[in-house]
């Protein structure tokens, strides 16, 4: 018992030899916590220093993703149809506010924000979770976002920030063909694991060329270490890795002749498609009416996507690739072509007594004919001639050719999807509908109607494959090489009839005279098509409610001894084909003469109130103001990026070409190699360009 | 070298009083970094309080045995009356408190109570003869003297102070010399009671405390935030530490209370294992020099008087560096000669003074054994 006294005699001395044990076992124990610790210190320090390195430095350095700029979309000559704009906004982080109150007093004077939206921010305030920004101002001026950055030492939780939006200049000319951008969704996110995408202020494409092409625009985020304290106040900056931008992708399109196009579809729905006969390029694919891009990039407004959305005119669909229509008359020529090519002597003639008989049954025509050969039958688009010899050939060999020449078909466009419509023959029919094919059917698909069904692209590919001969395929993305195109086995002399029978449509006794070019050396073919879409019993087709009225369709190329552009213009229920191609000659003026197109768009725009954007940006306010909401001012415009792609800069363009023409010192920048652009210029532009200048 | 020196200064005992400066010394120079680099509002005034605490503690030194043996109950009495008047101002201001306000000090006397207690205990004990050591006469009185401090201290409520004052008082019985096997079963005993006292007698802070401890990582944004930030502190200062002012955990507050309870934490970032080091080892050369002149100690009273205030610093000492480390719950002690705060600094100097009294009574030899027996 070597410290128990129990049993032992008590006195002083035994107590003495007690204290001296215990106190000797209690500073064994003492050094023993001693080295503990010191242990302890080294096992932190030493072994597990790496561990609590890292931890300090993750707790000490706070990394932000800088969201990238994203790519330009370029038109065909490089300009820009969608950019970015600087864009400064202010936010604040509710839970850092210190003194609420002063602050928005503060940001109230130095932003001018009126009463109800002080109102609107306090209710924010209050109902938000504490940690996520509020926006108070976004499209600030620079003035503006520097006085409240100055200021930021007195307003604790105001953030400004500076960033870019998208901005497409030409606004609803483009919206369905570049889409849209906008914050990624949620199943966006988990599809794709990129934390960039959480990253505020960060918008990706949506619909179109921005979505196709989203990995190529998007570009590589760029990042900020700050070192930040506990409660998360930046202490200072510690390194700053600029952004990449993303890569532009160049397009085929015009921006200016698409702006126009868009424009001169005016008040109408529809669609005006044009391509490069020799490459195929898709110059313009135009759709009215349409969104305005820049609304959706900055988070469209409910009451503006109620208004998009109950329009009976569908703005949220594109209709070059979208819109199915029967194509009515437009493919009389490419029937001829397919006659020909079974054998059928174009100067075979037949009566057309106001219709025909086919089997046991009389078929009407639209008018009475007379003695009709091929010829007559295209510009004067006989019915019955297409009647008799679509039944004496047989439809299933009719729609063989029209599949050659791209009706029902789908290209390789890099969109988000193309409806292919139908090319209806014997064996469709009793796929889809387990039913024989009728005569009434070959009757009904000889002139376009029944189940024929296809989209502006497709009648703009049969147009171009018409007025070349060859399988040509339109494409969307801007390429240096050559394409060279199948030929579609036509001999020259039948491709030939055909073009001079559709110049006859403009140029001669056809059925769209108004349609002849203001142009002397350049003639526009073309054929008109109008496609019924309830039968006669329930509407004429020109009057009446708007839905039962007949689609206009034409499809066209010029010059026609010569074709270089080609196209197609769909306007739904435009009461028959006088809707379409007087869109389509000041459509094709626009390219050969920007100056006289324009002139004819000025007069027009006047008379409808102004241009689409104008129009559109009244119509929502309207809206807004009859849904009882106000709406914020938009952005200002950048007219200076505006200028280089809207259809007036055509004019502005060809102004400068002329002033180089007189002054020969010009250098040739040798980078920009553009054989398409110099033909054009050397075949058109010269007198137009020269009035241009002469203005 | 007597010749050298002058005799009251020889007589000192440098081999406590170098390290003690020292640390003391070098507890500004981390409070001077805590601060920001600064000497306000931390490192001057804990130079300033450690002069003034150091003349106390010379005072005290001189003092005679006679007088400490006169003054040891009316001293536990007074500030155990000061504790119930803590009590009476806690429950007329409507909430609990740990100080009083007398003009512009603030006392906290149960702070005064841990040397107190340990004064009270070895008079007690010099007074009872040495035959009733296994009697329940040398228990229940030392019980009493015991308790009734620490449940005052406990409604306070400050768990840390009431046990360092249980600690105090403790050691003193052990070193006393009374039966071992009654520490034995009241450690059983302690075994059986802390589950209950957990249970039932803990505020749920300070059960969180407790289990926050046994798992940091359970809660690593609420109570377990001090520990794993602490740790990581010492973790990251490495073998030499970031150097001075170049903290980044106590400088950018990450670090819970870097100039008070975590100070140790807040050095060791900036000093590393060295750093580390110097202080545990400080620590060592002045417990154990305050363990010999218990040791040497002439009478029963001065021995028992000079282990108490040695149990008192270690209990600092320990539970403080355990705590930051990661090895006992967080409780809120301070670090000794360290952490800035009056209170500390003033019992830690009552401690080092009585000591340093002790020291004299051992050196001047003689007269002490007639005056004790």
């Amino acid at each position: 018992m070597p410290f128990g006294l129990t049993k032992q005699v008590l006195n002083e001395s035994t107590l003495t030899n007690s204290f001296d044990r215990r106190s000797f076992v209690l500073g064994v124990g003492g050094l023993s916590v001693g080295m503990l610790l010191a242990g302890r210190m080294g096992y932190l320090a030493i072994a597990e220093n790496d561990k609590y390195a890292v931890e300090s430095e993750s707790n000490r350095v706070n990394l932000t993703l800088i969201p990238p700029r994203r790519g330009w979309i370029l038109d065909r000559n490089g300009a820009p149809l969608a950019s970015n704009q600087a864009d400064f906004r202010v936010d604040i982080i509710p839970e850092r506010l210190q003194d609420g109150e002063r602050e928005l007093d503060t940001l109230a004077k130095l932003l001018k924000l009126d009463d109800a939206k002080l109102r609107d921010l306090r209710k924010e305030i209050d109902e938000s979770a504490g940690y996520a920004p509020i926006e108070v101002a976004s499209g600030l001026d620079y003035d503006a976002f520097a006085a409240v950055s100055i200021r930021l030492p007195e307003l604790p939780g105001v953030v400004p920030q500076r960033g870019f939006s998208r901005y497409y200049p030409t606004g609803p000319s483009v919206g369905h063909l570049l889409g849209y951008v906008g914050a990624a969704s949620r199943e966006e996110f988990e599809a794709d694991r990129n934390p960039l995408l959480i990253t505020p202020g960060y918008k990706i494409g949506k619909d179109g060329v921005e979505k196709q092409f989203e990995q190529t625009l998007r570009g590589e985020p760029g990042a900020r270490r700050v070192e930040v304290t506990a409660s998360g106040r930046i202490v200072r900056d510690l390194s700053t890795r600029p952004d990449v931008q993303g890569d532009p992708v160049q397009l085929t399109i015009d921006g200016p002749l698409q702006d126009y196009a868009a424009r001169r579809l005016g008040l109408e729905s529809g669609s005006v498609v044009v391509m490069d006969c020799l490459t195929g390029e898709l110059l313009c694919m135009a759709s009215m009416p349409s969104f305005d891009p820049n609304s959706f990039s900055d988070g469209i407004g409910s009451v503006e996507y109620a208004m998009l959305s109950e329009n009976e005119r569908v703005p949220l669909r594109n209709k070059v690739l979208k819109g199915l229509y029967p194509p009515g008359s437009t493919v009389k020529p490419m029937h001829s072509m397919a006659f020909m090519h079974e054998g059928i002597d174009p100067n075979e003639r037949i009566v057309c007594g106001g219709g025909r008989r086919i089997g046991n049954r009389f078929f009407n025509c639209w008018s009475n004919h007379g003695v009709v050969d091929m010829a007559k039958s295209v510009y004067q688009s006989c019915d019955s001639y297409y009647y008799h010899f679509a039944q004496q050939v047989g439809f299933d060999k009719v729609a063989a050719y029209a599949r050659r020449f791209g009706l029902g078909q789908e290209f390789d466009l890099p969109v988000a999807s193309q409806f292919y419509g139908t090319v209806p023959d014997p064996a469709w029919k009793l796929k889809k509908y387990e039913q024989e094919w009728q005569p009434y059917d070959t009757v009904n698909a000889s002139i376009g109607q029944g189940y024929y069904l296809t989209s502006p692209l497709q009648l703009a590919v049969m147009a171009t494959r018409l007025a070349t001969g060859r399988e040509v395929a339109p494409s969307m993305i801007k390429t240096n090489e050559r394409k060279l195109f199948n030929s579609l086995d036509f001999n020259k002399d039948q491709i030939d009839y055909i073009h001079q029978a559709m110049s006859d449509v403009v140029n001669g006794p056809g059925t769209a005279g108004r349609a002849r070019l203001p142009i002397d050396d350049v003639l526009m073919a073309g054929k008109t098509g109008t496609a019924q879409v309830v039968s006669l019993s329930k509407s004429d087709g020109k009057s009446g409610p708007w839905k039962y009225r007949d689609h206009g369709l034409f499809v066209f190329y010029a010059p026609f001894d010569n074709p270089r552009y080609a196209g197609a213009v769909v306007i739904e229920h435009g009461g028959g084909s006088g809707a379409a191609y007087p869109i389509a000659r000041d459509v094709m003026t626009f390219l050969f003469d920007p100056q006289k197109g324009m002139d004819a768009l000025r007069a027009l725009e006047k008379e409808w109130g102004g241009t689409a954007q104008q129009r559109l940006q009244r119509r929502y306010e309207e809206y807004a103001r009859a849904a009882g909401e106000t709406i914020p001012p938009s952005a200002p415009l950048d007219r200076e990026i505006q200028a280089r792609v809207d259809a007036e800069a055509r004019i502005e363009a060809q102004r400068h070409e002329a002033f180089a023409r007189d002054n020969p010192r010009r250098v040739r920048r040798p980078d920009v190699e553009e054989p398409v652009e110099g033909d054009r210029n050397s075949g058109a532009g010269g007198p137009s360009g020269a009035q241009g200048a002469a203005q | 070298m007597s010749s050298v020196i002058p005799a009251p200064i020889a007589r000192q005992p440098w081999s406590m009083l170098t390290p003690l400066i020292l640390l003391t010394c070098f507890g500004a120079a981390v409070l001077y970094s805590a601060a920001g680099g600064s000497f306000t509002p931390f490192a001057s005034s804990h130079l300033i309080r450690f002069g003034i605490f150091m003349v106390v503690a010379l005072v005290i030194a001189a003092m005679p045995r006679d007088f400490v043996k006169l003054v040891a109950y009316p001293a536990y009495v007074g500030i155990l009356l000061l504790l119930v008047a803590v009590e009476a101002a806690g429950a007329m201001g409507g909430g609990s408190q740990r100080w009083l306000e007398v003009g512009p000090i603030r006392l906290q006397p149960s702070e005064l109570m841990k040397p107190a207690i340990a004064l009270a205990l070895a008079r007690f004990y010099d007074t009872l003869p040495t035959g009733m050591i296994g009697s329940w006469r040398a228990l229940v009185p030392a019980g009493v003297i015991i308790a009734l401090p620490v449940g005052l201290v406990l409604m306070q409520p400050d768990l840390g102070t009431a046990l360092a004052i249980l600690f105090s008082g403790a050691v003193v019985m052990f070193l006393a010399g009374l039966p071992m096997s009654w520490f034995l079963s009241a450690g059983a005993a302690a075994a059986v009671a802390v589950p209950l006292a957990y249970n039932f007698a803990l505020k749920p802070y300070q059960q969180r405390r407790v289990t926050t401890f046994l798992d940091p990582e359970s809660d690593p944004l609420g109570s377990g935030y001090h520990i794993t930030q602490s740790k990581i502190a010492i973790g990251s200062g490495g073998f030499s530490g970031k150097g001075f002012n170049e903290g980044s955990q106590s400088h950018l507050q990450y670090l819970p209370e870097p100039h008070t309870d975590f100070v140790f934490a807040t050095m060791a970032e900036e000093w590393g294992l060295l750093g580390g080091l110097f202080v545990i080892v400080s620590f060592g050369l002045i417990l154990y020099w305050g363990l010999k002149v218990a040791r040497a100690a002439q009478s029963r009273f001065d021995r028992l008087l000079a282990a108490g205030m040695v149990a008192t610093m270690f209990f600092y000492i320990a539970i403080n560096l355990l705590m930051v480390m990661g090895l006992a719950p967080v409780v809120g002690i301070p670090l000794p000669f360290m952490s800035h705060g009056g209170s500390s600094m003033m019992t830690n100097m009552l401690c080092v003074g009585t000591l340093m009294m002790v020291h004299r009574w051992n050196t001047q030899g003689r007269g002490g054994g007639l005056l004790s027996s």
